[in-house]
């Protein structure tokens, strides 16, 4: 259950981003979960709802998109999505595969008032 | 108003960790961040490797838990260098705890320093604490179906030891399915059948983590 950390470092770049752009109100958070992260979208979403609550970022909606695994083989330089974590290319059989995106948690855009 | 943002949300542990990085690699220092679930077998692989290989390297410990000490009272008993870091509830070690344990340690008297994770298949492998490699173990009574269900920890951990194969016979785990969905995950991983019980292919281990650490500090050294 590390959704906890998670969701408090999501919450110090919201309210640093907030400072920046001198919002008052957050609206929405648009989140990028990769496939390879070990998240609960379930269990995120229900520690932000419980650390936003009682502040003013109560009722900010939070919104997740699951980034697909997609690899790059660097044997045949052809790119693909990596089916069921098989890091191998299914067109040539090299494992030297550099993944593309799926790997990262980000934060990508802000709703704000 | 929208805003664009574009942010890693590990973001602050990672920069963490590459500062403890770097002052790791000051040190000549070689860090293994070593995982499994709990009851896996980490602390007695330690005392194992402890034993055989105190007199060829320096080896310094952090051992997390979410409480207690046994721990690094064991590890303590080997007469080496021990910090026990208690989490208070967290699943998982991560840059800061690691940082904070620095002014306990002389790390210009250390070759290799073992970050002994909190017990968990799951949140250590998210937060990286400053480590050259991640070790897994998963020993064979949790059953072989675990590297597809814990993708990512297979997938980041540069070498997995199969423990506690002295159980086979009674139990219905294949050794073969673990390391090819292992190696499905990833395909460099290296991979050791052990048993910490008999003893059992400790010594391929033992030589592969010397070797490793001297190659590392050669390659280091080099490039410095």
């Amino acid at each position: 259950m590390h959704e906890m950390s998670i969701a408090q470092s999501l919450l110090e770049i919201i309210r640093d981003e907030m400072k920046k752009h001198d919002a008052k109100v957050l609206r929405s958070v648009r989140l990028h979960i990769g496939k390879l992260t070990a998240i609960v979208p379930e269990s995120l979403s229900f520690c932000f709802e419980i650390m936003t609550t009682g502040t003013d970022l109560e009722g900010a909606k939070l919104i997740m998109e699951i980034i697909p695994l997609v690899g790059h083989c660097e044997a045949c330089h052809r790119e693909f999505e990596i089916q069921d974590y098989a890091f191998t290319c299914p067109h040539c059989g090299s494992p030297d595969i550099k993944t593309i995106s799926g790997e990262d948690l980000s934060i990508v855009e802000m709703e704000v008032e | 108003m929208k805003v664009s943002v574009v942010k890693n949300i590990l973001e602050a542990n990672d920069r963490i960790a590459q500062q403890n990085r770097a002052l790791f690699d000051e040190k000549g220092l070689i860090v293994m961040n070593l995982m499994s679930s709990p009851g896996a077998g980490k602390t007695t692989l330690l005392e194992k490797t402890i034993d055989a290989l105190k007199d060829e390297l320096r080896i310094g410990v952090i051992e997390g838990d979410i409480q207690s000490s046994q721990d690094a009272e064991r590890i303590a008993n080997k007469g080496i260098p021990v910090v026990q870091i208690n989490t208070g509830g967290a699943c998982h070690l991560d840059g800061n705890m690691i940082r904070d344990t620095f002014d306990e340690f002389d790390f210009d008297a250390l070759d290799l320093l073992v970050v002994e994770n909190v017990g968990n298949l799951v949140c250590p492998a998210e937060f990286k604490v400053g480590e050259d490699f991640k070790a897994m173990i998963l020993s064979v009574t949790e059953g072989d179906d675990k590297p597809s269900k814990y993708p990512l920890m297979f997938h980041e951990s540069k070498v997995l030891l199969i423990n506690k194969i002295d159980l086979l016979p009674y139990i219905d785990c294949s050794v073969e399915k673990i390391k090819e969905e292992a190696l499905k995950i990833n395909p460099h991983m290296t991979i050791f059948e052990i048993s910490c019980k008999t003893g059992e292919g400790l010594e391929d281990w033992f030589k592969w983590l010397k070797r490793t650490v001297e190659e590392k500090k050669a390659s280091r050294a080099d490039n410095a």
